[in-house]
């Protein structure tokens, strides 16, 4: 049974890297399977012979009630699993490094720095920030492949979590501080990506996709929108900190420029709060009939989000 | 306050579970009026110090809270069957998972194993009561009442929704409008002090009141694995408390510990959460491996195996468990030494369960192995706990670990933890110790039913989940595409969980048909014991445990006493005995509580104060208390054991 699940592995996204970061981790990850295969056999077989042989039928010539322990055999369990978690030990430790500095480019290729891209996650959407280019992008977010990306994370609001599988794992992104994921595509092709920690009402709905495009579409793709994308203004960036969910968006200038959240831990709260937006009990009569607003580009800075009721 | 923000309305299962809670609550009141049973109720449970019923006061609650939890585990269950249901919306899905969630750990699991302890410890070492009954009956109602705090909420005021977790700034008045996490944090608070009094009550208890000749290396295991857990508790629960009280000022009074504004640290809230946390998994874990080890040296019919090496594993495990709280959150952007650090001694925790698991394997070496129904919930969570740790240890490795965090690897990883270890461990304890509480067995044929459907379910419920994972499945969404390719293994899943629930009405049918048709058991000992508990008689043994204390020489001390043929009830020669009175301050100053945080919770201050200043005249009569309880005479005693022996 366990060989039948695991010839399917092929197609299970984590074990189905496109990137060397989520390589190193799907390579953990086979290794750490095959030590606990292993375990989980030999408990598994050792129960299976003590149940038939020693189950009471009546033959009482192979019981023995005296034995107390044996410290050979107690030797012999206690310093085989000190042994596996050793062994396993190591790899993980040396990953766990690995996983803090640029990932190498393929042999052959000239060695680039990271392209660096801010991740600020909002409830209940992802904005990206291109500094350099001078680009930001809501909900999806472009990358050239065979080069290392260094995704800074933060929050605007509640602790959310980047997470592209194929390309790698995890990271919490936190309002008031700015976590660092490096990240690579190996491959052109679009990825899933969302927030994997639990933010409330529209969590399940914070996803985005990941284009990974070749330098040179990469290339023309930032000169296009440098060229066509409208610029972001500070009244615009505000309704995006209202909770809520956006289509995907894309702007030719940053938020940087007006508002860091990794030291402005309050900007969201204080800016949708401007455009009347308030926390509703969802139990109340106010908090069901509120909805939530869902933008669109260009955004419609006349909104406001004060909740009527129609009987009143 | 208006009406629309206490009473939730406007959901029809709602609505339907608050038409059946109106109706049972009628239906118990008129049947307690009709049969007369109101003073009994009072007397014999309510206002009780014997442990024995305070424990199966605490296990009734448990499946209370099972059958609830499990309502709520199989609404989600059917919501994630396909891809785009609509059975529940996002903000129900989200309370139900933060509800099943909480009420299984903190008033299911725990309080089944309290419930076991109580009835089984002071049985076990000798001794007539717990140290301190009083306190015992007010641990009881404070959990009682803080349970019943947090499970109104669905029905007044609304649930808690930020996950059994809470983090913030999710958890703050800003994103979690409403009274829900206010009930969260007040419903654990008091049930908490109830857990506290119970740890330091049962430590005092095991040190102080071992029968004659009960060193503590001949202590039964389970007793010893209770020592353990209440250390645990009385190291943890206050890093809860302190906190809670913390969410509390944060909610209530502006304060801004770990909110958003006023340079709160959510990161703080997430650190003290899972130091106590941590330690709780393992609260609910040692004392159901306590349960394991009884049973199986029981019907192997032999000595455990390596007892020395299960004590000192129990030990290093409960020290390991404060150590490795950060594996909760590896992906918080630690440094790479601390995740390193973090990662060795988490793994390391495998190497005391791993000897614990083969010691097991080895008692049933040259054993004579009966398969009874706790046998086999026994046998049963030996292979499924084994999958849990292995996936444990895969999770501990960080740079894995930030692959599957968050995921429903996680989800199968804990699952297989907590059913194969404690929700077995309760049900076996439960079938095992059943005759002692309520005088007669429970039925094998259908308890053999029970486990093989409810195990099965099980697997097939959280088996493929570990895949679901893998394949980037996030914990806690409420719905997903049809692209992501994860129904199948989503509706196999589903299928498992109503197994299980299959399984668990089977269990409670047990317990209707062994109370109408299995044999009265009028020995005592049914299973053929190893330990004290075993010595005396069934059904709730006379209220002061032993007519006369057994004196003990050897480990299992039973079995010894029955192997060198003495007769623990032999001697009839008796002493009065000195019990407790029983009370009515602890139902009502916990009563007290409830009102008080019930106010809180709505921030009805005048009615607070009201309740503060009842629970504090309770404290005042109680101090002016002299009643020091009263004395059992020698020809009381002799009828009861007489009766006990003829019948
Ligand atoms: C009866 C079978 C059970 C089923 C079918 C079940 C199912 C589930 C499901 C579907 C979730 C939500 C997963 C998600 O959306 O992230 C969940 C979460 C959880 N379950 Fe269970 N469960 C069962 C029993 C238990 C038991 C016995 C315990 C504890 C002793 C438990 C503890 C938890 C916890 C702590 C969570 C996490 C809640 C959170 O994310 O805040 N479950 N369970
Ligand atoms: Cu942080
Ligand atoms: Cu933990």
């Amino acid at each position: 049974m366990v060989g039948l699940f695991l010839s399917g592995c092929g197609n299970l996204t984590v074990l189905d890297p496109q990137g060397p970061v989520a390589e190193q981790q799907s390579d953990l990850i086979m290794l750490s399977i095959w030590f606990m295969i292993f375990i989980v056999l030999v408990v598994f077989v050792l129960l299976t012979v003590m149940i038939v042989k020693y189950r009471d039928r009546g033959n009482n010539d192979n019981y023995d009630p005296s034995i107390e322990g044996s410290h050979k055999l107690e030797f012999v369990w206690t310093i085989i699993p000190i042994i596996i978690v050793t062994i396993l030990s190591v790899p993980t430790v040396i990953t766990i490094y690995n996983l803090e500095e640029a990932p190498e480019v393929a042999e052959g290729s000239v060695q680039v720095d990271p392209l660096v891209i801010h991740a600020t996650s909002v409830n209940w959407k992802w904005i990206f920030s291109y500094p350099e280019e001078n680009i930001e992008t809501v909900n999806y977010v472009n990358i050239p492949v065979d080069r290392p990306v260094q995704f800074k994370l933060t929050s605007a609001d509640s602790m959310a979590s980047f997470w592209v599988p194929q390309l790698g794992g995890q990271k919490y992104s936190m309002s008031g501080m700015e976590t660092e994921l490096f990240l690579m595509a190996n491959e052109p092709g679009t990825y899933n990506g969302r927030n994997a920690n639990f933010t409330g009402e529209g969590f399940t709905e914070q996803r985005f996709l990941v284009n990974a495009v070749t330098d040179e579409s990469y290339d023309s793709w930032v000169e296009e929108v440098q060229a066509e994308a409208p610029p972001l203004s500070e009244e615009e960036y505000a309704h995006l900190m209202v909770p809520g969910h956006a289509e995907e968006m894309t702007f030719s200038s940053t938020h940087l420029e007006f508002v860091n959240h990794a030291y402005d831990p309050t900007y969201a709260l204080e800016k949708s709060a401007e455009l009347g937006y308030e926390p509703l009990n969802p139990h109340s009569r106010e908090g069901k009939a509120y909805e939530m607003p869902k933008l669109t580009q260009p955004i419609d800075t006349s909104r406001t989000y004060k909740v009527e009721l129609d009987d009143e | 306050m208006r009406w629309d923000e206490f009473i939730v309305t406007g959901d029809p299962l709602i609505l339907g579970a608050q038409i059946s809670i109106a109706l049972s609550s009628i239906i118990a009141i008129v049947a307690l009026t009709y049969f007369k049973k109101w003073k009994v109720l009072w007397t014999d449970w309510i206002t009780s110090v014997d442990h024995k019923k305070i424990g199966i006061m605490y296990i009734a609650c448990a499946l209370l809270m099972l059958f609830r939890g499990g309502v709520d585990a199989m609404m989600m269950r059917l919501q994630l069957t396909a891809p785009g249901m609509t059975f529940l919306n996002s903000q129900h899905y989200n309370e139900i998972f933060t509800t099943h969630g909480t009420i299984m750990i903190i008033f299911m699991a725990m309080p089944f194993l309290i419930g076991l302890m109580n009835v089984v410890v002071p049985l076990q070492i000798g001794a007539r009561d717990v140290a301190f009954p009083f306190l015992n009956n007010l641990s009881f109602w404070t959990f009682f009442f803080g349970m019943a705090l947090f499970n109104i909420s669905f029905i007044i005021g609304g649930s808690p929704a930020a996950g059994w977790t809470s983090y913030f700034p999710l958890a703050s008045n800003d994103f979690s409008p409403g009274v829900g996490q206010n009930f969260y944090a007040l419903g654990l608070q008091l049930s908490g002090i109830g857990t506290l009094a119970t740890g330091i009550n049962f430590i005092v208890t095991i040190f102080k009141m071992r029968t004659k000749g009960m060193t503590l290396m001949k202590m039964p295991m389970f007793t010893w694995t209770v020592l353990i857990t209440s250390m645990i508790i009385v190291l943890a629960f206050p890093v809860l408390t302190v906190a809670l009280a913390m969410m509390t000022f944060d909610r209530l009074f502006g304060s801004a510990f770990f909110t958003l504004q006023g340079q709160g640290l959510d990161m703080l809230w997430a650190n003290l959460f899972w130091i106590w946390g941590h330690p709780e998994v393992y609260i609910v874990i040692l004392p159901a491996f306590g349960i394991f080890s009884e049973i199986i040296s029981t019907f192997a019919r032999k000595k455990l195996f390596g007892y020395n090496a299960m004590v000192a594993s129990v030990v290093i495990i409960s020290f390991l468990s404060f150590l490795v709280w950060v594996h909760h959150f590896f992906t918080m952007g630690n440094s790479a030494a601390v995740n390193s650090f973090f990662s060795i001694t988490t793994m390391a925790i495998s190497i005391p369960t791993g000897v614990k698991i083969f010691n097991w394997l080895f008692t049933l070496h040259k054993g004579k192995i009966r398969i009874t129904v706790p046998m086999l919930w026994s046998l049963g969570f030996i292979p499924n706990f084994v999958i849990g740790g292995v996936t444990g240890v895969m999770l501990a490795m960080a740079a894995a670990d930030y692959q599957y965090h968050n995921t429903y690897f996680l989800v199968s990883h804990f699952h297989y933890v907590l059913i194969a270890g404690t929700v077995f461990a309760c049900f076996a304890g439960l079938v095992y110790w059943y005759p002692k509480m309520f005088g007669h067995r429970l039925n094998e044929k259908i308890g053999k039913w029970v486990f093989w459907i409810f195990m099965i379910g099980f697997n097939i419920c959280f088996f493929p989940q570990y895949f679901l994972g893998l394949d980037g499945m996030p914990r806690r969404i409420y719905t997903y595409l049809e692209s992501d390719n994860w129904f199948s293994l989503n509706a196999i899943s589903t299928v498992g969980a109503f197994m299980m629930a299959i399984g668990f009405a089977l269990f409670v049918y047990n317990i209707y048909y062994s109370w109408r048709y299995e044999k009265r058991d009028t020995t005592g000992d049914p299973w053929d014991g190893r330990t004290l508990e075993w010595a005396t008689s069934s059904a709730i043994p006379p209220f002061y445990n032993f007519a006369k204390v057994p004196e003990v020489s050897e480990r299992d001390a039973l079995w010894d006493m029955k192997e060198k043929g003495i007769d623990p009830n032999a001697d009839t020669n008796y002493q009065k005995i000195h019990m407790p009175s029983n009370t009515w301050l602890g139902p009502v100053m916990s009563l007290m509580m409830f009102i008080a945080s019930f106010a809180l919770v709505f921030s009805w201050f005048p009615l607070a104060i009201i309740g503060g200043i009842g629970i504090f005249i309770c404290m005042i009569i109680r101090s002016f208390d002299y009643n020091d309880g009263y004395y059992v005479s020698v020809e009381e005693i002799t009828e009861i054991e007489n009766k006990a022996r003829e019948a």
